[in-house]
């Protein structure tokens, strides 16, 4: 009998186990023994730590690392500021159907694929774009105006990709906060500010800060992003991961870019939570 | 019970498996290379069918470096990029030019391309196409624009683009006096050269708009007028002259580059001889002018060219003068390793403000 | 006598559903005043109006004399104990009950002595530093009374406060809130559809229904005298027939119900003449039981049957009696001399008619 149930637990949890193992174990494991070789000469490797030494001598890659890092902290929080207001009215003010509506106008954008969103921002923003146009037609710029291919455009780009993934987890949690808590607070001399920061915000806390992990990791892995919208200033750092791998052929090196990457971003997110005193389980639980 | 209904699944695997195999070319290929009414035909002709997947340089070598050579039975990367990847990682097999029809092809160009995808006495490749990368050019707006150095002009500041991948490196290397493919052999030579490419391209870093990703992001940069001057492909200036006359394939002073991409069978193809048979089915003349029609480039197919498109010629014989024929600067194999010196060039250029 | 609350006319319009219709009413310092009715009858939305969440259609509400329709919920001197509580989940007892103080700005040292008080008085000292969930549902209860009273509000709203607890806890708090009530001395304006909360605590109580006063008066009143059929049916148990009045002589009415019986019942100085469709309610304690029918000739009214059920209910025992078509509730005498009842036995009941409550037939609940 036991042994049936132990049976059936280890049959429940083999898909689990298969799918953790096999396509995020091992792959991940491969890539560290890829980075942990030294190419000598043709086809011939050795074992040394040459790459990471190489992400930490070259000035370049560190300083593209930081870019990159920095402009996705940067654009977690626009998305938090934006996504916040938007996902209090969902959950607290917005009825019916009209919530649902403006739930779903958040969600349309994803039923089309990045590619097809970056495209649709390019054709927004580009020199011979449907803004320039019609600054220009309204006679408040004299010329046309290149709006792409600069850091704007890719925060711009960035935080569109991300909205969705800050306002889920947020209207979850604000969902959970029982209005009569919000009216408690103005019942008992509350202002809008005072009741939003020692109420609403602190409720949801958790959400907040898991819809920043997600939007943060998003932002820091996102290729196309940066690559399309920000064409030659966008210097990011997957980019260089996908150029050691594809273009130059350096596994070797594009494997320990990879593994800084999921070191670093760990550490940021770490002290993240740290910060903010939340903990993993706290904020996915 | 047991056994048997595993011996019968295993039956039924091998059974299906050999079968796909058997009757199923899988090629890895550039777009256009295997138009459709091209493979309909060579289905209906042989009642095999084909995969096409469509990819470029250097996505085919990490495909097949990843699988080590697996997953498709016919590839065809350029000629240059065929030695080095196959000396480090070993991800073709030979060619048995036995099997080939070599009457059907341009001698010298099967010739040469021999030549350069030897790697310790056997033949990895065979030619398919060819042409040139040079500079696409607005005439009537860019008209200072011969060589890819003067993309560099303050006439067209902020209105031209290029690639930042190698054969931006070679190209600007040659107009800027320098020789790149001889110092190929030479590591210390050719960083040298690239040290001064990557000034050059650092400087000149202002004046592009944006650097082009893909083909099609190219064409738009061009055809709505944000560029007038471009590095481009033979065959995506002469489309582009299609909508716009102004627009045009420019042989660069400095002489155009030359590819060939070939044929090359991955080290784990499983349908080889299916491989011959598209190779000497696509070559015959009429098939390989099908596929110039739809890619825009001559192949190494004897006696195709009488199956071409006049307007094709036409654009052809304005962009390439006699001497800017000779002038072209074909790609001699790419010695392993030098991706490496590349890289750090295009990453620096990249990073520069 | 002053008032701490006076509502005037007060009426709430939801597009086109009138949820409180011109209800006025005032309540004295001091006392508890308690709204009962069903869901839905509106005393919700009386209270929310109150409390400033919502904005009357017309009328108005003064508190302590002065009109507070202009003054926002968190400006009002009055406080808001809510049917879940809504204690801060984020904040430990201590925070919770200091919340109020904070946002008027009281100095931090004071706030704690505050706090420290109100923690007494609420029998729970040294419990600041404890979280919110560490509480019992009682425990959590006077932590939000204690939370409002700090503010020492003019009015105390209750919504349904023990609407969430288990039946034991809330018998002690019916009292303990009335206790808290006279401590604090504060008024309390308390809404519950559990006519008992009510009847316990409350010293007056309106009944509301579809968004009007049936009857405002002290517990006592409601269950003997109730002024409307709906306060009849809705406090307390009742028997109850439909009929018609066949003969009225001043206040004593007979009625013949629709299976056909005829009753005696009182019309308690209300309007009623012979042919009118009529509703007699009868509380089983009003009903006496005898083995030998001469012992009840002396009522108006009085029937012979068998009993079908026993309810065992400890004191609050009873029968139900089948006579004639009719089944009948009937209390069992609390000497204990009808124990040994079993089903089957045959009983004779009967009741004064003045116990009997006729009222014009209408809406019942």
């Amino acid at each position: 009998m036991k042994s049936g149930a132990r049976l059936g637990l280890m049959l429940l949890l083999a898909p689990l186990l298969l799918w953790l193992i096999l396509l995020i174990l091992i792959p991940h494991v491969d890539m560290f023994l890829v980075s942990l070789r030294e190419r000598v000469g043709v086809g011939e490797y050795r074992i040394s730590l040459a790459n990471y030494l190489t992400f930490f001598q070259e000035p370049l890659y560190l300083w593209t690392f930081l870019r990159t890092a920095v402009m996705s902290i940067l654009a977690t929080l626009i998305t938090l500021l934006i996504a916040f207001p938007v996902s209090y009215f969902i959950a607290k003010i917005a009825r019916g159907r009209s919530r649902s509506a403006l739930f779903l106008l958040c969600l349309v954008p994803f039923w089309v694929s990045e590619l097809v969103r970056t495209f649709g921002w390019m054709i927004l923003l580009r020199e011979t774009g449907i803004i320039s146009n019609l600054l220009q037609w309204a006679g408040l710029v004299s010329g046309p105006v290149e709006m792409l291919y600069n850091d704007a455009a890719i925060m711009v780009g960035l935080v569109y990709t991300s909205m969705l993934f800050m306002v889920v987890p947020l209207v979850t949690t604000l969902e959970s906060l029982p209005d009569e808590v919000i009216e408690a607070g103005y019942d008992l001399g509350g202002t809008n500010t005072s009741v939003m920061r020692e109420i609403v915000i602190p409720h949801a806390a958790p959400g907040i800060v898991s819809g920043s992990i997600v939007v943060f990791m998003l932002s820091l892995g996102n290729y196309l992003t940066p690559t399309m919208l920000g064409g030659k200033d966008s210097l990011w750092f997957t980019e260089l991961i996908y150029s050691q791998f594809i273009v130059r052929f350096n596994w070797e090196l594009g494997a320990a870019f990879g593994f800084m990457l999921l070191l670093l971003s760990s550490l940021i997110v770490w002290g993240m939570l740290r910060l903010t005193g939340q903990t993993l389980e706290r904020t996915m639980g | 019970m047991k056994t048997q209904m595993l011996m019968a699944t295993t039956a039924l695997v091998v059974t299906f498996g050999a079968a796909a195999q058997a009757d199923t070319l899988r090629l890895l290929t550039w777009g256009g290379y295997a138009p459709e009414d091209v493979v309909a035909k060579f289905e209906e002709q042989t009642g095999h069918t084909v995969e096409v997947t469509k990819s470029n340089n250097e996505e085919m070598i990490a495909k097949l470096r990843a699988t080590g050579g697996g997953g498709f039975d016919l590839a065809q990367p350029s000629q240059d990029r065929i030695a080095g990847p196959q000396a480090e990682f070993g991800i073709y097999k030979p060619m048995d030019l036995s099997k080939i029809d070599a009457d059907l092809f341009i001698p010298s160009m099967l010739e040469a391309t021999k030549g350069n995808t030897t790697v310790g006495g056997d033949v990895y490749g065979v030619p398919h196409i060819w042409g040139t990368s040079g500079l696409v050019v607005n005439t009537a707006e860019a008209a200072s624009v011969k060589d890819y150095t003067d993309l560099c002009n303050d006439d067209v500041a902020g209105k031209v683009s290029y690639r930042l991948k190698r054969p931006t490196l070679i190209g600007f290397a040659f107009a800027m006096g320098e020789d790149p493919f001889a110092a190929y052999g030479d590591p210390a030579k050719y960083e040298e050269v690239m040290a001064k490419v990557e000034e050059a391209l650092i400087a000149c870093k202002a004046n592009v708009k944006t650097y082009w990703g893909g083909g099609d992001e190219l064409m738009n940069l061009v055809r709505s007028g944000e560029v007038v001057a471009s590095m481009a492909w033979d065959t995506g200036g002469w489309k582009l002259n299609e909508d716009n006359p102004d627009v045009t394939f420019v042989a660069p002073a400095s002489g155009a580059l030359g590819w060939v991409d070939t044929f090359a069978l991955p080290a784990k193809g499983k349908a080889d001889d299916l491989a011959y048979e598209w190779i000497n089915f696509v070559m015959q003349p009429e098939v390989a002018a099908m596929i110039t029609a739809a890619a825009g480039n001559f192949t190494a197919s004897k006696g195709a060219d009488e199956f071409a498109s006049d307007d094709l010629k036409a654009r052809y014989q304005a962009s390439f003068p006699p001497e800017a024929i000779d002038n072209i600067k074909w790609y001699p194999p790419v010695p392993a390793g030098l991706e490496v010196i590349e890289g750090g060039v295009l990453d620096r250029v990249k990073a520069a403000n | 006598m002053s008032f701490d609350l006076e509502c005037r006319n007060l009426t709430k319009r939801f597009g086109g559903t009138t949820a409180v219709d011109d209800v006025s009413f005032d309540v004295p310092s001091g006392s508890f005043f308690s709204i009962l009715g069903p869901s839905g009858c509106g005393k919700t939305t009386i209270m929310r109006m109150i409390a400033g969440f919502l904005e009357p259609s017309s009328g108005d509400i003064l508190i302590r004399g002065k009109s507070v329709l202009d003054v926002s919920p968190n400006k009002r001197p009055v406080n808001m104990v809510f049917q879940h509580l809504a204690l801060f989940p984020m904040m430990n007892i201590a925070e919770n009950i200091g919340y109020g103080l904070r946002r008027q700005g009281m100095a931090k040292a004071q706030i704690a002595v505050k706090v420290d008080e109100a923690l007494d008085r609420i029998g729970l000292p040294g419990i600041g530093t404890r979280k919110i969930d560490e509480l019992s549902g009682g425990q959590k209860q006077r932590v939000a009374i204690a939370r409002c009273m700090v503010l020492e509000p003019d009015v105390l709203l209750l919504d349904e406060p023990l609407g969430a607890l288990d039946l034991k806890l809330r018998e002690r708090m019916k009292v303990e809130l009335k206790a808290l009530q006279a401590a604090f001395d504060t008024t309390f304006v308390y809404i519950t559809h559990d006519q008992s909360e009510a009847l316990v605590m409350s010293d007056t109580i309106a009944v509301m229904n579809e968004g009007r006063f049936e009857q405002m008066g002290s517990g006592r009143d409601l269950y003997y005298r109730p002024a409307s059929a709906f306060v009849a049916g809705f406090v307390g148990d009742s028997n109850r027939w439909a009929g018609r009045v066949e003969r009225a002589e001043g206040n004593v009415m007979q009625v013949r119900t629709e299976s056909g019986l005829s009753m005696r019942a009182s019309a308690h100085d209300r309007a009623m003449g012979v042919g009118d469709a009529a509703q007699i309610f009868v509380r089983p304690e009003a009903i006496r039981i005898s083995t030998a029918a001469d012992d009840l000739a002396h009522f108006d009214n009085h029937l012979s049957g068998r009993v079908t059920n026993l309810l065992f209910n400890g004191a609050a025992s009873r029968i139900v009696v089948a006579a004639d078509a009719e089944e009948i509730e009937v209390n069992l005498p609390q000497s204990g001399e009808f124990a040994a009842l079993s089903e089957g036995d045959a009983v004779h009941i009967g009741w004064a008619g003045d116990q009997g409550n006729c009222f014009a037939a209408g809406s019942a609940p």
